[in-house]
């Protein structure tokens, strides 16, 4: 079967004062319908922009390219801003990182809910105003039509965020795209979210890629995990295998960096990677987290290293792999 | 919105009234009334009748009672200079200001706001470049100058329009775009500046994820949040522009509420000066209450504590 997603070579450049700046660099995505891929990596990696790149909602400076790049069986890279917007809302759909900012201090969240299905659907304003009232009672929002009349500034941040998983899906999309949909919330309602969100998924089919740093969160939804350093990817695996059999050092680093229940004593120290992801700017060589890696050897500055399979699902960027 | 409103009007009201015994106390005390009634080389006597005449002697409070009570009637006493009542005056040149201010205000607006907008849609593009220059030009440049520089391009060299009275509405056209120009920069800025926030703002960036049409995203979601803080800037330079006309009504010999200010402080007739200044007081204060309404229907976080 045809991937619902399918992304090759993936590229996004920034122009910068200080050279270009290569900030998604050759990614290759594969998502099937009713699968979720987390993708992972410390703040900077190019998760994002990633994501952007996909719904075409990139900033104005940025550029993307593709070797491939596919939704649905059709090609994106064809695809105007036009025939984008017909999508977007539609079959694809995202929420993102900040709730408190997301949605319109100007309009009722019943306003801003209905609007899409209107833009997208032959449908009413009452139609629109039931299928509103229905996705917020979904998404576990208590006494739903009378939320339509309320305003953002009237909700807390966990609501918020029930609020754009609502919206997102409003016309039933087959794929969601959540930015870091938890981090800006309390952790008792990161929990309530993710576990919303996934349940919502299975229900509905759709794919999901859950972009977090959080690998507690991985561990739970995930069906595959894509780690991302510096704009490439370095390790991508099914989710049991990532975690059971880690190759790429940077993967091992950070899963030295989370507890695990039931193994982790409370006083015992967590790891950290010393040091900090480079800003992949101009012309790039080698292995970009050598200067952190505890293994790197001199033939880790030579060109490559590439992306190999080491198992059917399994691929690693590493020399050590090679 | 109710609750809001009466607020913002009781408001507005305690501060017409602040304004008022400003405008009569600085009149009182700055000058001895009965002295300046009586003119220049009046005897003592006269000066005392004057007083007991007209009630300067009695307590300023009284005084400023029995002239509030009459004011809220219109009535503003007679002008010294015209000896004719100052309430009909004033009702006789204020169309010409409220003409004059009318249409600056919409020529002002009408120009200020879609240019912000534009130039925030394309930053340091030819047209954005373009109405900075127009707006660094407009700050820059004294009101009469420019006034001067319209008489003389539209008036004198191309004869298009008339240069000088009230007659007609043509005769509005000059002296509405000087007036205009000395409000519409600050305002285009700030659209500018608005505009290009909210358009970088998150929930700009959700309306595209819906899939909404460039227009939607532009004028429902963008322009309102952008026009908030317009507004409220818009009735302050609307304020200013009634002095502007000032200026400028003198410039274009036109027989308005400004031009009737200058020659009121000219001549001294203190009953005139007073009931301009209060008029000009009570517009701003509607302005700036009519601007507090708009920004409370614009922007639920203020209608809705
Ligand atoms: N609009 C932009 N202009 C310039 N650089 C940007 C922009 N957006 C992101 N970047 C840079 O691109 C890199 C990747 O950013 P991002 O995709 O947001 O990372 P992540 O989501 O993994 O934290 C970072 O170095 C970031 O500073
Ligand atoms: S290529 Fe070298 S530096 Fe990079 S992760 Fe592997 S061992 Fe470390
Ligand atoms: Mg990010």
């Amino acid at each position: 079967m045809a991937p619902l997603l399918l992304a090759e070579d993936l590229r996004v450049d920034i122009p910068t004062p200080l050279g270009m700046l290569h900030a998604v660099r050759g990614i290759d995505l594969a998502l099937a319908q009713g699968e979720t891929l987390c993708l992972v990596g410390e703040s900077g990696c190019g998760k994002s922009l990633t994501a952007l790149a996909l719904m075409a909602l990139l900033p104005t400076n940025a550029r993307r390219a593709a070797r491939r790049l596919e939704f649905g069986g059709r090609d994106l890279r064809a695809a105007g801003e036009r025939a984008m917007a017909d999508l977007r809302g539609e079959r694809m759909a995202m929420i993102f990182q900040e709730p408190m900012t997301s949605l319109n201090p100007a309009y009722t969240v019943g306003d801003q809910l209905e609007e899409v299905l209107l833009r997208h659907r032959k449908a009413s304003r009452a139609q629109a105003r039931e299928r509103a009232v229905l996705l917020l009672d979904k998404v576990g929002i208590t006494a739903a039509a009378s939320r339509l009349a309320q305003y953002p500034h009237q909700l807390s941040g966990g609501l918020r965020q029930r609020v754009m998983i609502a919206m997102a899906l409003m016309c039933g999309p087959q794929l969601i795209i959540a930015d870091e949909p938890t981090t800006a919330l309390d952790v008792t309602i990161q929990a309530q979210i993710l576990h919303l969100l996934k349940s919502l998924q299975r229900e509905f089919r759709m794919g999901l890629i859950l972009i977090t740093h959080d690998l507690g969160i991985v561990a739970r939804v995930a069906d595959r995990v894509t780690v991302m350093y510096a704009g490439e990817i370095v390790e991508s695996a099914p989710v049991a295998e990532l975690f059971a059999a880690p190759r790429h050092p940077y993967t091992q680093g950070l899963l030295r960096c989370i507890p695990v229940p039931g193994r982790t004593r409370p006083e015992e120290k967590l790891g950290v990677i010393p040091g900090l992801v480079p800003t992949p700017i101009g012309e790039l060589s080698g292995c970009q987290f050598r200067n952190r890696c505890e293994h790197a050897r001199p033939d880790c500055a030579a060109p490559g290293p590439s992306l190999v399979r080491v198992r059917p699902q399994h691929g690693v960027r590493c020399v050590l792999a090679q | 919105m109710l609750a809001y409103a009466a607020k913002r009007a009781l408001l507005a009201a305690l501060v017409a009234l602040t304004v008022s015994l400003a405008c009569f106390f600085l009149v009182h005390l700055s000058t001895d009334i009965a002295v300046a009634m009586a003119g220049e080389g009046a005897r003592a006597e006269d000066i005392d009748f004057i007083r007991k005449q007209y009630g300067f002697d009695r307590p300023l409070g009284v005084q400023y009672a029995e002239w509030l009570g009459r004011a809220v009637r219109g009535d503003f006493g007679d002008s010294l200079y015209f000896r004719i009542p100052v309430a009909k005056i004033v009702w006789q040149r204020l169309p010409v200001t409220a003409t004059l201010g009318g249409y600056a205000i919409l020529i002002a607006l009408g120009l200020s706001i879609p240019l912000g907008v534009l130039a925030a849609m394309r930053p340091n593009s030819w047209l954005d470049r373009l109405a900075l220059a127009i707006a660094v030009v407009g700050q820059a440049m004294p009101s009469f100058w420019f006034a001067l520089l319209l008489m003389l391009l539209f008036g004198v060299t191309l004869g298009w329009l008339p240069i000088s009275g009230s007659d007609t509405q043509a005769h509005f056209v000059l002296p509405a775009i000087a007036l205009a120009y000395y409000a519409a920069p600050a305002i285009m800025r700030l659209t500018r500046s608005g505009m290009l926030e909210v358009l970088g703002s998150d929930y700009i960036r959700t309306a595209r994820a819906k899939g909404l049409r460039p227009m939607a995203v532009l004028f429902k979601h963008a322009l309102r949040n952008a026009v908030i803080p317009v507004v409220a800037l818009a009735a302050v330079q609307l304020g200013f522009m009634l002095g502007g006309s000032v200026v400028i009504e003198t410039v274009f010999a036109l027989n308005g509420l400004g031009y009737l200010a200058w020659e009121a402080i000219l001549h001294n007739d203190f009953p005139m000066v007073q009931a301009i200044v209060l008029l000009i007081a009570l517009i701003y204060i509607v302005l700036t209450f009519l601007a507090d309404l708009a920004n409370g229907w614009l922007d639920p976080r203020i209608r809705i504590a």
